[in-house]
């Protein structure tokens, strides 16, 4: 098990005294629970105890195995050994209803919601109670609105879903459960599309839910947001419980420890940076989505050499479609984006191949939906891009073991685990995944690097090796440009920080002004000036 | 289909080969109670079967000579898989190929037969590929599903043919809708003419079929083009992103089906039949979806499932004419279960096989890490 945490309590059984209410049965308690997909063993002989009345934290890293637990839990997977216990008594859950009978209820980090449909439609749906609606939803009526007023859940129940916010639609989810006769609430990343304001509301709903003497397992890889509201956490690593521990007993750095099993440093130190001659201008830009919608609204900034320009947002403020309008995936409507002296307008439209010839590397924000093809070795996936490029091709013929080579050097210096270039990208980690996909664009040595949510669900260890190389790249002289929902990122390697709400930049912060306040503020929309003040 | 041997651990060689096998075995066991339900001996069934389609020369023949044939449709089908499209329209193709082949033996058949080998050959991937760029432009600009066209053109090709023969390319003076035979040196030779053997309509199409093969091959795994023809099929998302367009690789990927399908009527045309008549595709061009399937989208994979059919559609026909009692119907109805189990059931039997080889390769992963 964990090598580093003397102090932590190794065994699972012991975290039961550390907290909770005395005298009651645990509200949940997992035995020796196993569960393999094919040869990958996603838990392995798991055992913890969930406190009653108490908000209890699950941290790993993606692939620990914490939303495979989850998902046993909630009736989605079947464990192929070990038993589930609530409120002391065995049970036998291999539905979702069974787990909602047993009280537990689930908000997941995809919304199952239906947007056309109000608030309180959304509620019943699934508990409609009888083939007319009406008796249903005035019975629900009246409950939601007591649940809203006991838990401080505000909400407008007629509004139609599609309408609100984010962090209203999870409030929903929560009222959903609450309204099937949860006592158990566990929650997928719940803060993960949220701005740090929203956030802070949900924590003081999950506080009142407390309270009330309701039980919240919290899914999460933010170690502040443990640290912050939890009572115990307990640590996953390669599908094995590393240690169960009182919160109030630990830090953030020695979670981050037994998360990955050896120490690691949190912060990423560089120099102020050195900018030089400006290499992206964009001007006036608007790109419209498939939809007819305008996601990016008279967008304008530039990049310099040498420096770090960062995009903070919430997810779906228009981030997405300006990075790929910069990459040449998306044409813009209107607008201009100038690399160096060549102007590219909805006039002079210019594809992703085009881009590249003008120095552009991209690593795109879904490695799985663009940065790589699944199914193509590793080799074919580290030319994605770049296949037409006459280093690895005849006439006719290309000459696959120059790219395996290639490929090979590239993990070596990316120290791609495990190192071989014709196995399927599918079957690397997210993390290595990604590094695959950062070697290609990096090594290309690009004038202008586009970067979008680089350390997604990657693995503590190769966030940091990923955050290192892209100092690298900026003092060696390139413009980088970031894009990342990751408020601590963005804050860490951005030199100069812009803030997109609704499509249009908000402000500009150095990165020296920069603080979570600040930032939150901006990215719910309050111009700088006023978030300052707010501030 | 890839995509559900991933991550589940189980050998290569169970997924490409044994599960295959099974499938087939499954087909004959269901074909075997069948034969016993209506007082025959299965076994003896089956020996005239394997008989007929290996058991002597002129049954090799015409085993290998249905064997060209499903190697040209299964590559069709093959290339536009790889490019993530299901090209159903092999019989239209296939027919439009034919009277390219037709039209270069019946009017260009002054020139020299090393002049016509070459233009007949080209005459049919043009015209094959011209009948499925309609369908592909329309994938790739308007996003009609080709499914829909192809199928349509099917149709439309079978009454093009029938209006070409009954009206403009019927032989003065006759009734029946064929054109007259073409000049006895434009045809491909057949190869007892080569070899010492025994006569069949086995002829030097089969040579051009594996060479078409070996086309596939290179092109789809070794050149730049197959590259971006597979990163559309398996990803356009990431196609886009790295500069390649799926459009024109849509396009290029059903035209190229297109002129493989067609090739097919180098082999009914110039190799068999002498003549443009109807109906020749005669279902090849949909037993090329189940070849396709079964031999895994890939050129060797194909040859052996093509085997299989000619096997299938030779040893049917003797069989039926050995015992009465299995007509020719209860033939079809047997590669009908060969193509329903290898196809559309194709993977019956997967959790099976990942129950049993999947925790092997477990500990083998383990190990290699």
């Amino acid at each position: 098990m964990s090598e580093g945490g003397a102090s932590v309590s190794e065994r699972p059984e012991a975290a039961t005294a550390a907290s909770g209410r005395a005298g009651l049965p645990p509200a949940i308690e997992l035995r020796g629970i196993n569960k393999s997909f094919g040869p990958v063993r996603a838990n392995r002989d798991v055992s913890l105890v969930i406190q009653k009345g108490s908000i209890h934290g699950i941290v790993g890293e993606n692939g620990a195995g914490k939303s495979t637990l989850m998902s046993i839990l909630y009736g989605f997977y079947q464990a192929d050994s070990g038993e589930v216990f609530v409120d002391g008594r065995k049970a036998n859950i291999v539905s979702p209803d069974d787990a909602i009978a047993a009280g537990i209820g689930m908000v997941h980090q995809h919304f199952m919601l239906v947007d056309p449909f109000t608030v309180l439609e959304n509620v019943v749906l699934g508990a409609e109670g009888g083939a007319l609606l009406a008796e249903g939803k005035a019975k629900a009526r009246s409950e939601l609105q007591r649940l809203e007023h006991e838990y401080s859940l505000e909400v407008d129940i007629d509004a139609v879903v599609g309408d609100l916010s984010v962090g209203l639609r999870q409030r929903i989810e929560i009222l959903k459960a609450l309204y099937r006769g949860a006592e158990t609430l566990i929650l997928d990343e719940p803060t993960g599309v949220l701005t740090p304001q929203e956030a802070d509301h949900l924590f003081r709903i999950l506080a009142s839910l407390k309270e009330q003497g309701k039980t919240i397992v919290l899914i999460t890889h933010k170690l502040r947001e443990i640290m912050a509201i939890t009572d115990n956490v307990t640590v996953m690593r390669g599908g094995e419980v590393a240690a169960n521990v009182a919160t109030k007993d630990t830090d953030t750095e020695q979670l981050a420890e037994l998360m990955v099993g050896r120490k690691v440093l949190l912060r990423v130190e560089k120099t102020p940076a050195q900018p030089t001659e400006t290499v992206l201008t964009v001007t006036g830009l608007n790109v419209v989505d498939g939809a007819g919608v305008r996601r990016v609204k008279d967008v304008g900034f530039t990049v310099r050499a040498g420096e770090i320009v960062g995009i903070a947002g919430v997810a779906g403020n228009g981030q997405s479609e300006l990075l790929e309008a910069l990459a040449g995936i998306r044409q813009p409507a209107s607008g201009h984006i100038r690399v160096r002296d060549q102007d590219i307008s909805a006039e002079h439209a210019v594809d992703a191949r085009g881009m590249r010839e003008l120095g552009l590397g991209h690593v795109p924000e879904d490695r799985h939906r663009m940065g790589l093809v699944m199914p193509f070795a590793a080799n074919e996936s580290s030319i994605l891009g770049y296949h037409y490029d006459p280093a690895y091709n005849g006439r006719i013929i290309m000459e696959r073991q120059k790219i395996i080579d290639l490929c090979a050097a590239q993990m070596k210096a990316y120290d791609v685990r495990p190192d071989n270039p014709l196995l399927t990208s599918a079957n690397f980690s997210g993390g290595n995944q990604q590094k695959i996909v950062v070697a290609r664009e990096m090594e290309r040595n690009p004038d202008l690097l586009l970067v979008g949510q680089p350390t997604r669900g990657v693995d503590i260890g190769a966030i940091e090796f990923i955050h290192r190389r892209l100092i690298e790249m900026r003092d060696a002289g390139k413009a980088v440009l970031l894009v990342s929902v990751e408020l601590d990122e963005i804050m860490s390697l951005a030199d100069r920080i812009l803030v997109m709400f609704d499509g249009a930049i908000v402000g500009e912060v150095a990165q020296s002004e920069a603080n979570e306040q600040v930032l939150g503020l901006m990215m719910a929309g309050v111009s700088p000036d006023a978030a300052d003040e707010v501030a | 289909m890839a995509g559900a041997a991933a991550n589940t651990g189980v050998p290569r060689w169970v997924a490409v080969g044994l599960l295959p096998v099974i499938n087939l075995l499954a087909a004959f066991l269901v074909s075997g109670l069948v034969i016993l339900a209506i007082g025959e001996n299965p076994l003896r069934a089956l020996a005239i079967l394997l008989n007929g389609a290996f058991g002597y020369q002129e049954g090799i023949g015409f085993t290998l000579y249905f064997t060209t044939n499903f190697i040209f449709t299964g590559l069709a089908v093959a290339v536009a898989f790889h490019c993530g499209l299901f090209n159903i329209g092999g019989e239209g193709q296939a027919t439009l190929g034919g009277l390219g082949v037709g039209l270069v033996l019946l009017y260009l058949d002054f020139l020299p037969f090393v002049l016509i080998l070459p233009v007949a050959i080209a005459a049919a991937v043009v015209f094959g590929a011209a009948w499925s760029y309609l369908p592909g432009l329309l994938q790739a600009k308007r996003g009609s599903h080709v499914v829909i066209t192809t199928i349509m053109f099917n149709f439309i090709a079978s009454a093009l043919m029938v209006y070409l023969l009954s009206q403009i390319l019927i032989k003065p003076g006759q009734m029946s809708p064929e054109s007259r035979e073409v000049a006895q040196h434009t045809w491909m030779p057949f190869m007892h003419d080569i070899f010492p053997i025994a006569r069949s309509p086995w002829n030097g199409s089969f040579i051009v079929a594996l060479l078409a093969c070996a086309f596939l091959w290179v092109f789809v795994w070794h050149t730049r083009w197959g590259y971006e023809i597979r990163t559309v099929g398996a990803n356009a998302s990431a196609a886009v992103y790295a500069g390649i367009s799926p459009s024109r690789n849509i396009i290029l990927a059903m035209v190229i089906s297109g002129g493989l399908a067609g090739m097919l009527g180098v082999n009914e045309i110039m190799g068999v039949n002498h003549r443009l008549i109807l109906n020749f595709s005669a279902g090849y061009g949909f037993v090329g979806i189940a070849v396709s399937l079964m031999g895994r989208n890939h050129p060797v994979g194909i040859v052996l499932a093509s085997l299989l059919f000619g096997a299938l559609f030779q040893g049917g026909a003797d069989l039926a004419f050995e015992i009465p009692k299995i007509t020719r119907e209860m033939v079809v109805f047997i590669q009908g279960l060969v193509i329903l189990f290898a196809g559309a059931l194709e993977y019956l039997f997967w959790p099976f096989l990942v129950a049993v080889f999947g925790r092997e390769a477990d500990t083998a992963l383990a190990a290699a890490e």
